[in-house]
């Protein structure tokens, strides 16, 4: 009986990798432990080992393949004495269905008998992008690492410091590269030291610099948010204007996948409470490149939220020599009618997939990604409520004093004649992030519920 | 000071579950039977051990993100943390816990954490509760921080080691030196390069040992521990040790050098050099040794299968244990 080699999950949140070149060929006799084939993942690049000795009667997935799904057979392997040309022959189970989080990269066409018109994907309402600029896809993590090459070409007083971020190239790969580029007195690695490093990079922004400080996830943040918020968001103003700190600290927030309790929170409400601190979190590649940018010239410290599940995923950006864009400006993702469901970061996603439901059944979702939660563009959410009367926020986050108890708020206050159903949140569980795998997705923000509050707001 | 035959053979034992439910862990984990981040503890088990022996039920121990070892060492039940790694209801922390987050009080594992150098003021306090609560003959229970040579570095740490000898508090850091925090090599993040002379600049007692040699490791914490539970305030140990796999499951290595992995495994697996004194001695024979590695194996495999066929949450698990009050 050939045994199958599957393509094995080697990181926490690996779901699918590059079969990046074997290291055997069919007929090959193969001993345990040997190295057979390089694996690359969105954060590193993995050497496969067999399990088993044996003959590779097949390689199922050529090399260089990308997008192989964990647990794909990718080889069979004959034992010892098993005919390979039989074993070769054997049949191959299908792939597993990927368990992924849903793609949105762009909404799915909608059935030709929905009654409303298919969604109109719209262009970017930034104004910065000319007419004919060619587009070019790629990851969120490459479009943050190039946001952070360019401007540190054109200002030699932005430097990059964190816990592995030069020689071990980014916990999560985003500073791949930066440290051949600028070397280690712009590249800095530190000891395991948030608090000493925030409060480092706090100073060396009052002292003329231009840091960007990653955090490895923002849970370590919570070690340093004495230096974000009382040495950083307040010096503008403690110092009558007289003193700058111009600062980034960024690096990914949210639930990321099954790394439990302590290191699956959204600190995008907390920051967003703080005056004298930006705070961003944008979703896809585009709003990540120009708006770490933007970030990295900002005069005030910026709180630049990530996502790590966001990361390998792939979206168009504009090919410009200096892409940047506004703060404070959400953005529409998807014109609509009926409702507005508005969310940032990951949730957008989310937003995005429901409205695509909503549409099979007949209605129009308008989605806004707020992109920045301070400062917070109350006029986009309060027009798009006055078309459509109706809202409801979407937040991979808990729900009390929340971003979506903020847009509540607002709606309330600011529209209030333009409702005509109370605006609803739909957001995580009330709970810290469990770790088993059903309670996870029972406790995050889901897709069926976005649905199910448009409804309701609906009166459908 | 020699130790009693059962005593080898219970360490050894202790030793061997540790590393054969990690070595166990590090195979469900490439199947993608277990998600998430799990830090393997394989090397360093003679030191959780050889600590771990010296304390009793009512010794607290304060753990990290690499937690496995401790917990085993410290009494916690294996099937049971078989089955909050997989996720299941009835695992050490009904499966919400997770790798990263496995406690029992039972035994005085007060929990794995996730956070690097949270641990730390945390035995501190467990160790101010031991103090104001006497032992019968007037010494103390003890209150272990599990630290490595990444959270020596936070300043939580250094807070805690001053705030020890002031309070005067019954505390043992237990440093332990596996010369990387994370994927950075110590000689690099650690300044001076001597984490146990540091911990004598807040003003406690230290000791330095192989952290890879049980019998070494657990002479020597015996000392510490009577120190300690005399009422003499803390102390601190460097032992110096091995992590045979990376940081966490799925990281690379690339900063090791050429050749490190196969002589740390050759020269410094604490379980090869305990087998090699102990029957060179007369003490343990090998067979012996290996009819506990049988048992072992057994006892890991019977906690896998049962980890996986064991029932998952149910939905009103979610939310329950958020409060203790409603």
């Amino acid at each position: 009986m050939a045994t199958e080699i599957f393509l094995p999950a080697m990181s926490p949140t690996m779901e699918e990798g590059t079969l990046a070149k074997w290291l055997v060929k069919e007929g090959d006799t193969i001993k345990a432990g040997q190295v057979i084939a390089e694996i690359e993942t969105d954060k590193a690049t993995m050497e496969l080992e067999a399990d088993d000795a044996g003959v590779v009667a097949r390689l199922l997935v050529p090399g260089g393949a990308e997008g192989v799904k964990v647990g794909t057979p990718i080889a069979l392997v004959a034992e010892e004495g098993e005919s390979v040309a039989a074993a070769a022959a054997a049949p191959v189970a299908p792939a597993p269905v990927a368990t992924a989080a849903p793609a949105v990269s762009a909404p799915a066409p909608v059935a030709a008998s929905a009654p409303v018109a298919a969604p109109v994907l719209v262009a970017k309402a930034d104004p910065a992008i000319p007419a004919g600029t060619p587009m070019v896809k790629m990851t969120v993590r490459e479009a943050l690492r190039d946001a952070m090459a360019e401007e540190m070409r054109r200002d030699d007083r932005v430097f990059v410091m964190g816990e592995e971020v030069a020689q071990y190239q980014g916990a999560y790969k985003v500073t791949q590269g930066l440290l051949d580029m600028f070397g280690p007195d712009r590249v800095i690695d530190t000891p395991i030291t948030e608090h000493g490093f925030a409060g480092i990079g706090a100073g060396a922004a009052m002292g003329g610099l231009k840091p960007v400080i990653e955090f490895m996830t923002f849970n370590f943040a919570m070690q340093a948010i004495d230096h974000i918020i009382n040495s950083a968001a307040k010096t503008n103003y403690m110092s009558g204007g007289q003193m700058r700190c111009p600062i980034v600290f960024r690096g990914p927030n949210g639930a990321a996948a099954r790394v439990g309790a302590q290191h699956s929170q959204n600190y995008g409400a907390w920051y967003a409470a703080v005056p004298g601190l930006i705070v961003l979190a944008p979703y896809d590649a585009a709003d990540a490149k120009g708006l770490l940018k933007a970030a990295i010239r900002s005069p005030d410290p910026v709180v630049f939220l990530e996502n790590e599940l966001l990361y390998g995923r792939t979206f168009e950006v504009p090919q410009m020599d200096d892409y940047v864009l506004p703060i404070g400006k959400a953005r529409i993702m998807r014109e609509g009618t009926d409702v507005t469901l508005v969310g940032y970061s990951i949730a957008v996603g989310v937003a995005l997939e429901a409205a695509d439901k909503l549409a099979a059944e007949g209605i129009s979702a308008e989605v806004i990604d707020l992109r920045s939660l301070r400062p917070l563009d109350r006029a986009t959410v309060l027009t798009s409520l006055k078309k459509t009367n109706r809202l409801v926020v979407v937040e991979e986050g808990w729900p009390q004093c929340s971003i979506a108890s903020e847009i509540a708020a607002i709606c309330m206050e600011d529209g209030f004649d333009d409702l005509d159903a109370p605006v609803l949140r739909v957001t995580d569980v009330d709970v810290p992030l469990p770790y088993a795998n059903n309670l996870e997705k029972m406790a995050l923000v889901k897709v069926d519920d976005v649905v199910a509050a448009a409804r309701r707001v609906c009166y459908r | 000071m020699q130790l009693s035959r059962e005593h080898l053979e219970r360490a050894y034992r202790q030793m061997k579950t540790i590393r054969e439910f990690e070595e166990r862990l590090h195979a469900e984990i490439m199947t993608g039977e277990i998600a998430g981040f799990t830090h393997l503890y394989c090397g360093q088990e003679a030191v959780a051990v050889g600590v771990c022996e010296n304390l009793t039920d009512a010794d607290y121990i304060v753990s990290t993100h690499r937690g496995h070892g401790h917990c085993i060492a410290k009494g916690c039940d294996v099937k049971g943390m078989m089955k909050e790694i997989y996720g299941r209801r009835d695992g050490l922390g009904k499966g919400k816990g997770g790798s990263m987050h496995i406690a029992d009080i039972n035994v005085g594992m007060l929990g794995a954490n996730g956070i690097v150098g949270a641990g730390a003021p945390q035995a501190v306090g467990a160790g101010i509760a031991a103090k104001l609560d006497p032992r019968a003959d007037g010494t103390f229970n003890v209150s272990v921080t599990f630290s490595g040579d990444g959270a020596c570095n936070q300043g939580t740490t250094f807070e805690a080691m001053n705030m020890a000898v002031v309070v005067k508090a019954p505390v043992i850091f237990v440093f332990e030196n596996n010369h990387y925090s994370e994927h950075t090599g110590h000689d690099y993040a650690v300044g001076s390069k001597d984490i146990a002379r540091r911990a004598e600049a807040f003003g406690m007692k230290v000791w330095r040992g192989n952290g890879c040699d049980f019998l070494e490791t657990y002479a020597l914490m015996r000392e510490v521990v009577e120190y300690v539970r005399a009422g003499n305030g803390p102390a601190a140990v460097e032992l110096d040790t091995e992590r045979f796999f990376g940081h966490f499951e799925g990281d690379p290595q690339r900063y090791r050098g050429p050749g490190e992995m196969e002589r740390i495994r050759a020269e410094r697996d604490c379980l090869k050099i305990f087998r090699d004194k102990v029957t060179a001695a007369g003490l343990l024979g090998h067979d012996v040794l290996d009819a506990i590695d049988t048992e072992v194996l057994a006892l890991i495999e019977e906690a896998t299968q049962e980890a996986r066929s064991a029932p998952v949450p149910t939905a009103e698990d979610v939310l329950t244990d958020v409060y203790v009050s409603y």
